[in-house]
């Protein structure tokens, strides 16, 4: 198993071992591949995703059988959601003990099933190679997503004749279509010159396919705006002229706007969840769209389409750049862009209030930030004040947006860095989410990694208790989260240093010295438990 | 409305399983699935039948095309494949009636496989519509049990649903 990561070109797994994976660890100690030992499995995985988000290539992340890989679902469902190509490595009970229900014996393949791209169970050990061939190509291929291996451990002990790792491999069930359809590009490009309000709508799939020159030169050559989705930040350089923005609920009004007014909407690599848009039908209705997507599944599952592209979005907007003429009338991208330009962001500091204000703190925060810094940003109140003011240029914006799972933050943010160890790392979440993983600590402490932790502390469950009070007349169900530690005492225990801010002013000269000085830092800001979202 | 789906898999432990999950997971209804093995022992076909409109059937193929096991999804469209299911029907029925009962298999061409004093038992093999007859029939008497095994389809003329199956 150990000699097929290293064919895999493999050189960090985030894990944490048990009896039922020691073999694998025996073998681990003897090679040159390196283990990140998390404190709770589901970091595992989280890790192994803001590695792989950062690295390009598959994060690996092992576990031991029962509570190990049960600990580990919540960080492929949520890998699966944002389609992070992962590869989840579980130890097994023996196979003669399979479904006896022994000590930490769980039936792991069958509960990824929804969650996972692809799953074994692996009972000779002469199918490992192939395995783990074609674990990794199915990872990192079409739709990338998480691939479950689960090995007993006696078939981790079993010898092997003779290793020798498969150069190619064949799944007769698997072949993902890279190039799109002529015929359909060529009326996608017809569309896009017919169109008096056309718009670009990108999401997380831009990202995946490594599409920002194509989408950025396509967008250059025609002049059509664009917008994204929480996933698809970060695609745009903020400054571009035509970037209009974030869709979605929780998106900027102008964006959304923009949605509205097209006629013509290239969607790329979204797939427009209820967050993003709340009535796709209503949309399409009076809307043309074209969908680009590599999942053929995505394409009519919630939104009518007129013109399906299934590819490869990098390839195809190649093609479709070449295929386009003319620009788009200039009418629609002046009212969008003025429209943008009249967009004043929300949050303005308010000194002596004893709050900092997250809004305008984090706009500060982020013109500081280097302009290829890594932005994770954790669920809540805290995620969308960080997506609606991210203003790195060329920065990247991690998180979890399709599960939307509390705790992501501390450890992509760890396994980000570890990929990316030349790049500003900063992660922000709040009080709620950061208590989830905040054992992680350790293991930024351990690994000595340069990650910045903003934590916008409100001892309430932030999200939630503004639903509670617009539609439950008031009634906080269990939204107090006060009882949370003096949480720079805490990083203190671990040793890692911190500042405590309850003004902007105050905040930005701290974030000043944070972004300063080498080394992980925990910066906590009071904030007010009214902070609306928007 | 009914769709019949004929879907290849690859003949491993646990398929039928992902694909049953998958119709859940998604919320789609299956009327029937059967499943068996095909002339390569390497891949099995499944039968579904599923209930929903246009758009449902879409997304069925979609999802299962997704499954890494799948290897080939073919919606079959009305009129071009035969549908044939095997069922075993337990009817009530006093001596005097076997008459009666053994006209209607006949008339039906289904065999008696089982006689008993209170009851008799046929088999037969047809489609959804034929099927339907034939418990219409015999229910006026008391259908006691009914085993179905689901509807197998297969495309009419020289065509398969794999034309390389035999390589895969």
């Amino acid at each position: 198993m150990v000699k097929c990561l290293e064919n895999e070109g493999v050189k960090l797994v985030f894990g944490y071992p048990g009896a039922a994976i020691c073999p694998f660890y025996d073998s681990l100690y003897r090679s040159a591949v390196k283990h990140v030992l998390v404190r709770e499995e589901q970091n595992a995985a989280h890790a192994a995703s803001g590695y792989a988000r950062m690295a390009g290539v598959p994060g690996v992340c092992v576990t031991t059988s029962g509570p190990g890989a049960t600990n580990l679902i919540t960080g492929i469902a949520t890998a699966y959601m944002d389609s992070i190509p992962l590869i989840a490595v579980t130890g097994q009970v023996n196979q003669w003990l399979l479904g006896r229900d022994v000590f930490q014996e769980a039936d792991i393949t069958g509960a990824c099933a929804s969650f996972t791209k692809h799953s074994y169970l692996v009972k000779d050990a002469e199918d490992l190679p192939r395995v783990f061939k074609e674990a990794f190509h199915i990872a990192s291929t079409g739709r990338p997503g998480p691939v479950l291996i689960d090995v007993p451990t006696d078939v981790q002990k079993q010898a092997v004749a003779s290793f020798s790792y498969p150069q190619k491999v064949q799944i007769a069930g698997y072949k993902p279509r890279t190039q799109g359809h002529a015929m359909q590009i060529r009326r996608a490009a017809k569309a896009v010159a017919a169109a008096k309000r056309p718009l670009l709508c990108c999401g997380g799939g831009v990202v995946l396919a490594g599409a920002r020159e194509e989408l950025l030169a396509f967008s250059g050559k025609t002049g059509i705006p664009v917008v994204t989705t929480m996933m698809g930040l970060g695609m745009v350089p903020m400054d571009c002229p035509g970037y209009l923005g974030m869709i979605g609920m929780y998106g900027q009004e102008n964006a959304n706007r923009a949605m509205r007014d097209a006629d013509l909407i290239i969607l790329c690599g979204a797939r427009v969840g209820d967050r993003a848009v709340s009535d796709p039908q209503q949309i399409s209705e009076t809307t043309k769209i074209i969908h680009i997507d590599i999942d053929p599944a995505e394409i009519g599952k919630n939104m009518d389409v007129d013109i399906p592209i299934v590819g490869d979005i990098r390839l195809v907007l190649h093609t479709l750049a070449e295929e386009t003429d003319g620009s788009a009338p200039k009418p629609w991208v002046e009212k969008v862009k003025a429209e943008k330009a009249a967009y004043v962001p929300k949050g303005a500091p308010r000194e002596g209030s004893g709050f900092v204000e997250p809004r305008s703190f984090l706009r500060a925060l982020f013109g500081r930030m280097e302009p290829d810094a890594v932005l994770c940003a954790d669920v809540g109140q805290s995620q969308i004040w960080a997506a609606n003011n991210f203003r790195v240029k060329e920065g990247r914006f991690l998180t979890s947006g399709g599960l939307g799972t509390m705790g992501y933050a501390l450890p992509a943010a760890i396994g980000a860095k570890l990929a990316a160890p030349n790049r500003q790392v900063v992660c922000v979440c709040g009080d709620g989410a950061f208590q989830m993983s905040s054992c992680e600590l350790a293991t930024l402490r351990q690994m000595g990694a340069d990650v910045k932790i903003v934590l916008m502390r409100n001892d309430r469950l932030g999200m939630v208790r503004e639903v509670q009070s617009r539609s439950y007349g008031g009634r906080y169900a269990a939204t107090d989260l006060t009882g949370g530690p003096d949480f720079g005492k805490l990083a203190g225990a671990y040793g890692i240093p911190s500042e405590e801010a309850a003004g902007n002013a105050d905040a930005e000269r701290a974030a000043g010295r944070m972004l300063g000085q080498s080394g992980p830092f925990l910066l906590v800001c009071r904030v007010d438990p009214d902070e609306p979202t928007l | 409305m009914k769709n019949t789906l004929s879907v290849l898999v690859e003949n491993q432990p646990g398929v039928l399983s992902k694909v049953a999950g998958l119709f859940s997971r998604r919320g789609f209804n299956i009327d029937s699935l059967a499943v068996g093995i095909t002339e390569n022992q390497k891949i099995s076909r499944m039968t579904i039948v599923v209930d929903g409109d246009a758009r449902v059937v879409e997304q069925v193929e979609k999802q299962l095309n997704k499954m890494i096991p799948v290897i080939k999804v073919k919606v079959l469209e009305p009129g071009t494949f035969l549908s044939s299911e095997h069922s075993l029907v337990k009817v009530a029925c006093k001596i005097k009636q076997h008459a009666e009962i053994m006209n209607i298999a006949e008339l039906m061409h289904a065999s008696i496989v089982d006689v008993a004093p209170t009851s008799l038992t046929l088999e037969f093999t047809g489609d959804e519509d034929r099927t339907q007859t034939l418990l219409g029939l015999l229910k006026p008497y008391g259908i006691k049990e009914v085993v179905r095994a689901g509807a197998l389809a297969m495309e009419k003329g020289s065509e398969t649903t794999l034309k390389q199956s035999a390589k895969a």
